[in-house]
């Protein structure tokens, strides 16, 4: 056989396979239809929901490249291009949001992000279990407070004549006023709070990872003498690191989306200068000033940001510690 | 049993210390809210300071609430958000978190890619506002229950959960001739009843706190849930429509007292189930905790 026949008897077969490997995967395809079709019918609604919230949302973030006019819709809208990002990028606003909305979200880190791994260790130590049960009930509960009645009390005890406000009149000499009226003051407030309100519910998913140790090491370090400190260090800690890791890494991947329901609620014109994040931004000049290209824009930036930010702590965290979330 | 140290034993009473201390700074607010609530409006506002004590026992400003149409409405707006959207939430999330743990499923991978992306890319808040209005349910009840009908996280949580239930059983119900409903509904869900309990507390306690999209959906008063009517009398101030009645000069101190009766009065229903429901909440945060 020449090599021109032996090409074109490969190429045959090649054909022949191809073709019988299209009829077994649509085979496929019709035999798992008939084998599941209760089951593909289950989940209709499930990927209809789906699509419409949030693909066709997805979709829909085109207006950010369009003058959005309700009259024509969002298919019908004219195109600008970048014009609604330049907009943004120009303007005033640009470097407050985003300089409040990262720090913000750095400091939440710094203060926010030890604090629930130190409480689970604490708890962890108490010796008496129903010490153990009651500290633990009474962490939870703040999580279960709806945001407006939090922000209705903070608004109460940081403003004129509140327990806070009056407790830092009386100790270091605040100014007897609203501390909400402050700009300094806005991200003390927001941070502490929110530490206060999760951080006996951040706080489980550390104690469930520290059942999670095996006991005869904490004996086998005590036949070697190692005292608690120590036990700390060398077992408690490594026994619960993937979960620390895994948790930084989900903390920031979401360092843009801070939760701005609270901002909202908090915030007013006055401390705007460090109150206002991009989302708060975003809700403003959207549904309540109705630039919806704009806002759209702005969100859309925010989103983007937020993505390149998860998918980098998640290779560095790959890169160096072997734990990732995908 | 090795004797403790001297330093173990100090820091155990430091230990014990500080956990009494920390229960004092969780559990004081919420208490001051109940005492500032039944005490004398004129002698809380001329307090400062902490509340240890009640001013007296003076429930008016609970009846003040009750007689307020808005909050009364609002109540029964948020009832049925949390019964009909739980419900429609909890079927539409075990339907796809049954199909998610099936193992003989061609497009199963697929569709989980489809359901996990969104968790990591949104189209954003203006576009989705845009999508609820062209569906219709813009300034209906509606909105607060179908767009938000199924949470990602709780559809894995269910997944995990689902898929832990031994084969065998759906094995020899189907050759019995059930199919994927009867499987589902007679098999998989009996035996998830702790799992459900968790979704149930997670979407019902998620819909009995929501206020955002209602404020954003929703322009008719009459449909304000229980927390846009909360946010207008602990955020803006607005508990004139329950005063009409009083004197000027009392109406400034009343506010007072009945911002801290409405925050007693919305919460207390979370409040009072939250200690019986304790464990199957933590449970659910240790299921979804499982990595892949």
């Amino acid at each position: 056989m020449t090599v021109a026949e032996t090409n074109k008897a490969n190429l045959k077969n090649a054909k022949l396979n191809e073709v019988k490997t299209a009829s077994s995967f649509t085979q496929r395809v019709i035999k798992d239809f008939k084998r599941n079709k209760y089951l593909y019918l289950m989940v209709i609604p499930v990927i209809g929901f789906y699509i419409v919230f949030h693909y066709l949302p997805m979709y829909g973030a085109i207006i950010s490249f369009k003058d959005y006019n309700p009259g024509k819709g969002i298919i019908g809208s004219e195109w600008v291009g970048f014009k609604h990002f330049l907009d943004f990028f120009n303007s005033y606003h640009f470097w407050r949001v985003l300089r409040n909305t990262l720090l913000i979200s750095v400091y939440s880190i710094i203060f926010g992000f030890p604090a629930p791994i130190i409480l689970a260790l604490l708890i962890n130590e108490l010796r008496n279990k129903a010490f153990k049960k009651t500290v633990q009930t009474i962490s939870y509960l703040p999580h279960f407070i709806s945001l407006v009645v939090i922000c209705g009390m903070i608004t109460d005890f940081t403003s004129r004549g509140g327990i806070i406000s009056n407790f830092l009149v009386k100790i270091f000499g605040f100014p007897e006023a609203s501390l909400l009226q402050f700009p300094e003051y806005f991200r003390t407030i927001y941070i502490s709070s929110n530490i206060w309100q999760e951080v006996g519910w951040g706080s489980i998913i550390y104690l469930a990872a520290l059942t999670g140790i095996d006991v005869q090491l904490y004996e086998a370090a005590k036949l070697d003498g190692a005292n608690r400190w120590r036990q700390l260090i060398h077992i408690t800690l490594p026994g619960i690191m993937s979960t620390i890791v895994i948790m930084l890494i989900l903390k920031l991947g979401s360092i843009m989306n801070i939760g701005f329901e609270k901002v909202i609620l908090l915030y007013n014109p006055t401390i705007y200068e460090t109150a206002d994040i991009i989302s708060s931004f975003v809700y403003r000049k959207g549904l309540l000033e109705f630039g919806w290209s704009f806002s759209s824009a702005v969100g859309l930036f925010n989103s983007l940001i937020n993505c390149i930010l998860l998918i980098s702590a998640n290779w560095i965290s790959r890169k160096l510690t072997d734990t990732s979330l995908w | 049993m090795i004797k403790r140290s001297v330093g173990e034993i100090v820091f155990d009473i430091f230990n014990v210390l500080f956990m009494i201390v920390f229960m004092c700074v969780m559990v004081y607010p919420l208490l001051y809210v109940v005492l500032a609530s039944i005490s004398n409006a004129s002698d809380l506002m001329a307090h400062r300071g902490l509340l240890l004590k009640p001013f007296g026992f003076h429930p008016e400003s609970y009846v003040q609430v009750f007689k307020n149409p808005m909050i009364v409405k609002g109540y029964l707006n948020t009832i049925f958000i949390v019964v009909v959207g739980v419900t429609i939430s909890i079927i539409l999330t075990s339907l796809g978190a049954y199909f998610l743990s099936r193992k003989d499923v061609m497009w199963r991978n697929a569709v989980m890619f489809l359901i996990l992306t969104t968790m990591f890319i949104s189209g954003g808040l203006i576009p989705f506002y845009l999508i609820v209005k062209n569906v219709r349910l813009i300034n209906t009840l509606w909105s607060l229950i179908i767009p938000q009908a199924i949470n990602t996280f709780n559809l894995i949580i269910m997944r995990t959960s689902f898929a832990s239930i031994p084969d065998s059983l759906e094995e020899s119900a189907k050759i019995d001739g059930a199919n994927d409903f009867t499987v589902l509904f007679r098999i998989v869900l009996p035996l998830s009843l702790p799992i459900i309990a968790v979704m149930i507390l997670y979407y019902g306690v998620g819909k009995w706190n929501e206020w955002f999209y209602a404020s954003v959906f929703l322009k008719n008063r009459e449909l304000f849930p229980l927390q846009l009517i909360l946010r207008e009398i602990l955020l803006q101030n607005s508990t004139s429509d329950m005063m009409t009645a009083l004197a000027q000069g009392d109406k400034e101190q009343v506010a007072e007292t009945i911002k801290y009766a409405t925050i007693v009065v919305a919460t207390l229903p979370v409040i009072c189930v939250y200690p019986f429901l304790q464990k199957y909440f933590v449970k659910g945060v240790m299921i979804g905790a499982v990595k892949e």
